[in-house]
């Protein structure tokens, strides 16, 4: 019983990463209707830029983290001006901006490949202190603790901009009509840009605490935590910052369960991905619907 | 107030608007006639500047304005109420008007805002629900309460009457006359081509992107070309030509 209320716990913790991640993927597939598929290479470049900034240039990871996740914000201002705004007015945009988003992601991998080296590494011992708490045979690390608050205290804010503040209210505008939108005076170009820093640095956020939470980060960390992006935000409903949310608990819970009862690792994604099928039969547009974005 | 001349629109080979002229004095209301196609929209659109204009040039009181984007046009007061409403249906009413204040000074807009509710007490009834679960009817009092959110000095509205009921399509031509009565500027679209005269100081009649005719709304509204074109056809279907000016 133990087990499993450990393997909940562990759920919980690695599905607030997923969650993180999706949130980012879903702002901007709900602003643009667009999937910005360098999401993952920007989620890598966070953790690694967070990673140099403690090891090389030797900040305590209080300062690193919000350093590196302006960073990674700001490739995702890169991506928006590099990858997707002069495709925006061609019919096949959609299509358009799904390839040149994954040529960026190439790009970006190669970039850290060159500039931290192939190699796994991991934070220095140390970064986070090892506290441990041992609750009826369930333990719990300080470390998880901090990212779990650091994962809701991105979602509150996240939900609270969208909910109240002016330029949360542009994107939402954005997210419904952007004809509508230019009409109002909102400056539409400009709103876009600031989703994709948005999205991008909650990316960068996830790839530093999914580094510190499983001490190993390599230029192609990514690659598993991009589909599962992809299905919680098909999970949660396209577009729906508190469907993302959900759904990235229910994917994290979803594997770790199936790790715990199957007693091996080998069924964890085909459960997780079947589980997806199965809540799509149920519930084809997804557990929260399409395009909350707009009623946030 | 406005002065256009010589607008060119075009999309892709297809040309919208060509070599169009009007100006609205300040204070005036003016209409813009003309059959379903025949460029009204897009003409609205290029003063917005949400369509790519390839000639001609836009002065707003004097300055040109041809190569503003369009939030700059609404923070220099060109505010459009767009054909269809386009509210925001998943905001609440009162986020569509906040936005409509979008350029506005954030302190100025919880006045504002009062003042929309209490011309159109149904917007304060509603505040909190979705614009999309208004009627039709009022819809088009949000839209066009968002309108006068930004503090227009140029409102242009486009085909406010369309698809409402005989009822709200005449309060909404009682609007237009309140708001001229206090010294609003509108540039008027509509299908309901004897109404929008009878509002009107001055009127343009637009065919394939052209003005075709133009003059004083009384005159427009006595002009049996006119009268020919749009009475007893009923809008759209009318499109025998109208030739000379
Ligand atoms: N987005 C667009 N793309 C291509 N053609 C368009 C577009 N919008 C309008 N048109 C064409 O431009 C012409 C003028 O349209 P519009 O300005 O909407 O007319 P009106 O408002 O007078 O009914 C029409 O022939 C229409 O088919
Ligand atoms: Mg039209």
């Amino acid at each position: 019983m133990n087990v499993l209320g450990q393997q909940l716990v562990n759920g919980l913790f690695i599905g607030g990463v997923y969650a993180l991640f999706a949130v980012g993927y879903t702002l901007v597939f709900g602003v643009l209707d667009i999937l910005n598929l360098a999401h993952a290479a920007v989620f890598t470049l966070g953790g690694l830029m967070a990673l140099w900034l403690v090891q090389n240039a030797g900040l305590t990871i209080w300062t690193a983290f919000p350093l590196a996740v302006l960073f990674a914000g700001l490739l995702g201002l890169v991506l928006d001006q590099v990858a997707f705004k002069p495709l925006r007015r061609r019919p096949d945009t959609y299509f358009s901006g799904l390839i040149s988003s994954i040529a960026m992601a190439i790009i970006f991998e190669s970039l850290a490949m060159g500039v931290f080296g192939a190699h796994n590494s991991r934070f220095p011992a140390g970064t986070v202190p090892v506290v441990i708490w041992r609750l009826g045979g369930i333990t719990i690390t300080l470390l998880q603790v901090e990212i779990l608050a650091a994962v809701v205290l991105m979602m509150v804010a996240l939900t609270q901009l969208l909910k109240r503040a002016r330029v949360g209210k542009a994107i939402r505008a954005v997210a419904e009509n952007q004809h509508a939108a230019r009409l109002l005076g909102i400056n539409v170009d400009g709103i876009i840009a600031f989703t994709f820093f948005l999205s991008s640095a909650l990316g960068g956020a996830a790839g530093i605490l999914f580094g510190l939470y499983f001490d190993a980060l390599s230029p192609d960390m990514g690659r598993p935590i991009e589909l599962k992006g992809l299905a919680v935000i098909v999970l949660g409903g396209m577009g729906s910052v508190p469907g993302a949310i959900l759904g990235g608990l229910a994917f994290g819970l979803s594997e770790v369960l199936t790790v715990a009862i199957s007693g091996t690792s080998n069924l964890r994604d085909a459960v997780a991905f079947t589980l997806l099928f199965g809540i799509m039969l149920v519930r084809p547009s997804g557990l929260l619907g399409r395009g909350r974005l707009r009623e946030a | 107030m406005l002065e256009v001349s010589g607008l060119c629109v075009s999309y892709g080979s297809v040309e919208a608007v060509r070599d169009l002229s009007l100006k609205v004095a300040a204070g005036s209301v003016v209409s813009l006639i003309g059959p379903n196609g025949a460029g009204k929209t897009t003409t609205l659109n290029a003063l917005s500047g949400v369509v790519p204009v390839h000639g001609g040039r836009i002065m707003l009181e004097g300055r040109d304005i041809t190569r503003l984007s369009s939030h700059q046009r609404v923070a220099a007061g060109v505010v459009q109420v767009p054909e269809g409403r386009l509210v925001l249906a998943g905001m609440s009413v009162r986020e569509n008007l906040e936005l409509g204040a979008y350029c506005r000074p954030r302190q100025d807009i919880p006045a504002d805002i009062a003042r929309m509710e209490e011309r159109f007490p149904v917007l304060g009834q509603r505040r909190e629900g979705l614009a999309g679960s208004l009627s039709g009817g009022e819809q088009q009092m949000l839209a066009m309460a968002r309108g006068l959110m930004a503090h227009p000095k140029l409102l242009l509205l486009d085909e406010p009457s369309l698809g409402l009921a005989p009822l709200v399509v005449k309060m909404i031509f009682d609007l237009v006359l309140e708001l001229k009565s206090q010294g609003q500027t509108i540039l008027l679209v509509e299908q309901n081509v004897f109404q929008s005269l009878a509002v009107s100081d001055y009127a343009y009649v637009i065919e394939n992107g052209s003005i075709v005719l133009e003059g004083p709304a009384a005159k427009l509204a006595a002009d049996p070309a006119v009268a020919r074109a749009y009475l007893g056809q009923a809008g759209p279907s009318a499109s025998a030509p109208i030739t000379g000016r």
